[in-house]
Order: structure tokens, then sequence, then C-alpha cells
């Protein structure tokens, strides 16, 4: 295989055999370097005619050795020679320009300017789609019928299992913690109105925009992002087809049609399993606690509930999308949109939340 | 030194029941530039994988420098690799990497060269590929076709590869291009030393470049040996280029 490279100083001359090659060296770097670091060895003559093979690695090895100039005497072939002369070519500093410093301004700019940018960027999604819309009212039948219905499948339809399993299981806790705390105060029968509320009105529809964010955002920014990265999008835009209309308003119709039959769905599995629970622990029959919902839960409340669905759709959707077309083609950008699309969207649904909550403090809430 | 960079014995691949390639035998020697053709499907891809080890034989052996790949373990198998250079179709750059990055990572992997050599050995790789040094702080996906060949091909060389392996080298390049990419790869060859084996369809660069030809259909090796033997052998292969008009 290879010859272990040598260096050895015979008769006032540095005599180099072996194979000076980058596998070769390897597994012996730490003596040659030992060996080279001998400052007496730049005023000798240097022989390579022993060396079986020489690679570019040992070539800029050599060269470093020298310091940059060609020794006083060298015996090479005129392979060797063309070797050493390209590395000898080569500028010797570091030729690429070295970042200056970031000044606090910039620190404090870039961010600034990074989310006024996400801002644009997520108005200019809205209004095309506004655009899209207006277009489809006056041409019905390019209404992308297939891809929305297919969106509301994926986000809806395919979420069911796991978003009614955690809201029963949300139901279930909540009851079984509330139901503790009220016997202690005598206040047994208050466990209904304070599943009804919280359920219809604040936890389904939170609930369910999480695992929505986490399930169907990603996957949808991941989808636009992939489409970018491979150049689906301009080929789609090459044939005639606009991606915002094929692509993005399916997603956002399809998601804001969804979530909030997801919040039905998940609120009756929690008030499922809060019934559970407060029938076995505080011993409430079913009858009874749906006798009791109708009158502590004001209808409001689902309205409430609902609307809220369909606002935390519209963002989640909106979210995935302007962060799915903001991917760069490579691999890093591909993550850190998805990763934002899923952290913006889940922060813009509690924000929302919270200005639901303020917007509605009159509404739906029985006064005691 | 006589001994074959790349022996294959007896080689079975099948791939979802299907049948890629049924006992080929196929023998590389050092120095050789061989041109693997054959038919869209024949298994040229498949067959340089096989060589890389990216793929297990159902049947038969692949030897890399007279060692099986898959029985070398670890440490041997990473040895084994680091004096094989493969150049990808797509190039295969790392995305998320400049391309300085990029021709610099399997030299850093190495953990035993400072950067000032493989800032060196990098721009170096760069002036023999024909690139500038400010190419690279680009990323992949602002090169041009051509420079990612270029870029990948710099780094398929990082490690002084002994065998390079290159997977339609020329396909999606004009034929301007092509000709100084072949007249590139042919001269690094001659500078280096190296065996090549590439996968290609385009004749020009058979013509320019390849010392030798092997023909796979069926499964098998149709025709191995110089160009000028397997084309005057009559090989169904090169029939058909010459029925569709391009000289040889």
């Amino acid at each position: 295989m290879n010859a272990e490279p040598r260096l050895q100083v015979e008769s006032g001359a540095v005599v180099l055999s072996g194979d000076w090659t980058l596998a070769a060296l390897l597994p012996v770097m730490a003596r040659v370097r030992m060996n080279l670091k001998d400052g007496n060895l730049l005023r000798l003559p240097w022989d390579l005619s022993a060396v079986g093979r020489l690679d570019s690695a040992a070539a800029v090895l050599l060269w470093r050795t020298w310091q940059g100039r060609w020794p006083a005497q060298i015996k090479a072939s005129a392979t060797q020679r063309r070797i050493l002369e390209r590395v000898a070519a080569m500028p010797s500093a570091p030729s690429m320009a070295v970042g200056r410093p970031v000044t606090p301004v910039e620190q404090l700019g870039r961010p600034v300017l990074g989310l006024l940018d996400n801002l644009h960027g997520m108005v200019t999604v809205l209004g095309q789609i506004l655009i899209d819309l207006a277009h489809l009212v006056r041409h019905p039948s390019e209404i992308p019928w297939k891809e929305i219905t297919a969106n509301i499948y994926k986000a809806g339809a395919t979420g069911l299992p796991v978003t009614g399993l955690v809201g029963f299981l949300i139901g279930v806790t909540l009851s079984y913690l509330s139901a503790l705390q009220l016997r202690s105060v005598g206040a047994d029968l208050l466990i209904v109105d304070l599943l009804g509320i919280s359920i219809i009105r604040e936890l389904g529809p939170v609930l369910v925009a999480v695992l929505v964010a986490g399930r169907s955002g990603s996957a949808m920014t991941a989808q636009i992002g992939v489409m970018r990265v491979t150049e689906e999008i301009d080929a789609l835009t090459a044939m005639g087809v606009s991606r915002s209309l094929r692509v993005v308003l399916p997603k956002i119709l399809g998601l804001t049609a969804a979530m909030p039959l997801l919040v039905l769905w998940a609120s009756v599995m929690a008030l499922l399993g809060g019934m559970l629970s407060a029938w076995i622990q505080l011993d409430f029959s079913v009858v009874y606690f749906i006798e009791r919902l109708q009158r502590a839960v004001p209808v409001a409340n689902l309205l409430i509930g609902l609307g809220k669905g369909v606002a935390f759709g519209l963002v989640i959707a909106w979210v995935a999308c302007h962060f799915g077309l903001r991917v760069r083609p490579n691999t890093e950008s591909l993550s850190t949109n998805t990763t934002r699309s899923v952290v913006t969207s889940i922060t813009l649904v509690i924000l929302l939340d919270a200005l639901f909550a303020i917007a509605t403090k009159e509404i739906g809430v029985p006064q005691l | 030194m006589s001994a074959a960079v790349v022996e294959i014995t007896g080689l079975c691949t099948a791939i979802a029941g299907r049948d890629i390639h049924r006992g080929l035998d196929l023998s590389i020697g050092r120095g050789q530039i061989l041109g693997l053709v054959g038919g869209s499907g024949s298994g040229k891809t498949t067959l340089l994988r096989q060589i890389i080890g990216l793929m297990e034989p159902t049947a038969g052996s692949v030897r890399l420098f007279g060692e099986d790949l898959h029985r070398a373990g670890r440490v041997g198998q990473r040895e084994l690799r680091q004096r094989v250079g493969v150049l990808f179709q797509g190039g295969a750059l790392f995305s998320a990497l400049t391309v300085f990055d990029n021709i610099a990572f399997p030299l850093r992997e190495l953990r035993a060269l400072d950067e000032d050599w493989i800032r060196r050995l990098v721009e170096l790789k760069l002036a023999m590929v024909e690139l500038e040094v400010h190419h690279g702080t680009l990323m992949p996906a602002e090169l041009s076709g051509g420079m990612v060949k270029r870029a990948a091909l710099a780094r398929s060389l990082a490690l002084e590869p002994e065998l390079l392996l290159l997977d339609e080298p020329t396909a999606g390049l004009d034929p301007k291009r092509s000709a100084s990419f072949v007249r590139l790869l042919g001269q690094l060859q001659r500078e280096l030393g190296l065996t090549v084996v590439m996968v290609t369809h385009d004749l020009e660069t058979l013509k320019g470049l390849a010392t030798h030809v092997a023909v796979l259909a069926d499964g098998r090796i149709a025709a191995a040996g110089t160009l000028d033997d397997v084309v005057a052998a009559g090989n169904a292969y090169f029939d058909n280029l010459a029925g569709n008009g391009e000289a040889l």
C-alpha cells in the first residue's frame, strides 16, 4: 500500500523518501511535523528524488516548512516541481475578507428589520389571498375544490384521533383536579359550569390550535419549502398555474374550514372525559350533567369557541404558508423556517386568544 | 501495484424484487479511465453505488483495493472510503455550507490538519477545478450548473483519492462547458494518476476521456475493453448510437 514517508539528513542534505501523500502522512503526522520543525533544515539542500508519490496536501506541508520560499537547492522531478509550483502560486495569507465586528446599532437593527420584513411578507400573502378570492368570485370555475377538500381531509379528518384523545384526557384531568378542590368547599355542583365554560370557550380552541400548529402548520411549511427547494413552485408558475391559487389558498381555506370542526370535536371529547370523571368521582349522573350544562353555559360560549377556531386556523395556515415561501433552497433554511412557523403561529394564537378574552369579556359569562 | 483497484465478481443486485445485476464481473486496473455505458435503467448508477458500498450485493462481491468493503469493519471502511472520491450526479453539495466549507468538510473530518493547511488545500482545489477563490464564499444554491459540478469535483478530490467515481459528469452542461470539463478531468487524471470510473451517456465525454469502456446490458457486462476494440467488435449499444446518426 503506502510506503511510510521518511525524512533523513544524509551528508548535508535533507533526503525525503517514501510516499508523501495525505493518506500516508496521517498515521505518522506528529513525527513528521516534529522532524520538519528543525529550523536548520531550511538552509540545507533538499532531495525529493526518492519520494514515491507527492500529493498537494504534502506539498502544502513542505511549502509551509520552507516558509513560502524555494530552498536554495532542490532535487525534484518535473511532476513534483509542478505540484509544488501550484502550491507556490497560491496566496499565503487568507484572502477571504474577515467580516468586520457588528456594531450595537446593527445588532438592534437586524432583528427589527427582520420583523418588518416578516410583517411585509405576511401582509403580501394575505393580500394575494384576497386578490385570489376576488378573482375566484368572478371565475367560480377556477375554484380549486380538489385541493381545498384534500387539505380539509389532511388537516381535519386525519387529525381527529389525536385531537380527540388529547381532549378527552385533558377533560378527565381537569375534572378530576377541580373536583378535589370544589368538594372541599362544598361547591360540587359548579364542576359543570367550570368545565363547560373553560373547555368550550378557552381550552378546546387553544388546545386544538397548538396541536394543529405542530401537526399541520409544520407540514405545510415543509411542503411549500421543499417545493421551493426542488423548483416545483417555479414549474407550476411556468405552466401558468398560480402558486398562490393552487398551493397557498387551498391550505388557508382548508384549515380555516377544518379548525372549528376540530375545536367542536375536541371540546365534545373533553366534556365527555370530564363527565366520566365527574360521574366516577362525584357520582354525578350523566343526565344531570347534560341538563346542568345547558343552563350553566350560554350558547354564546360555543359561538366564541368556534369563532376562535376559525381565527386560529386562518392564522396557523397563513403563518405556515408565509414561512414556507421564505425557505431558501438549502436544508438549513428549511429547518429554521419550519421551526419559526410553529413557534410564531403558537405565539400568535395565544396573543389572539388574549385579545378574544378582552373583546368578549361581557358576553356569555353568567352573572352571579 | 498491478492489482486491480476494483474487482467485481458474480455481482447480483435486486431492488424491490427486480434483478438489476445478474452475475456481473468487472475488473478495473490502476490508472484506467473506464466509461460505463448502457441504456437507461441498465443499472449503471446502481453499479457505482455498489462500488462505493452504498448498497449491499445480493450475491457476489465487490472488492476495493483488494478488500471487501462490507467485511472491512468500521475503521477499515472509513479508511477505504477516504481513498475514493465520488462526484454525484446532482453534485450533492451540502446546501447549508458554503463552497469553501463543502470542500473543507472531508479535510476537517480527518481532525489532523490545522485551519491554515486546510485553507491552502481548499484554495488549491478551487484553483485546480478552475474556480476563483472568492467563489468559495458562495452557497451551492447560488452556483450555476457547471460551477456546481466543479465545486463537487473539488470536494471529491479533497482527500487526494486514488479512485474517482463520476456519475454523469457532463450531464446538463452545454457542449462547450462539457468539453472544458472533460479537458479538466483528463488533466487532473494525468497529474494525479487517478483511476476513474464514470457513468456517462455522452459520446464526446467518452471519446475525450475514457481509455476503456464497459457496456452494461441485461445485468451483465456485455462488452469491455478499449473504446476502439468494443466498437470494432460490434456492440448493440454502439450500433444503436451509430444508427441514430452519431459518428464514432
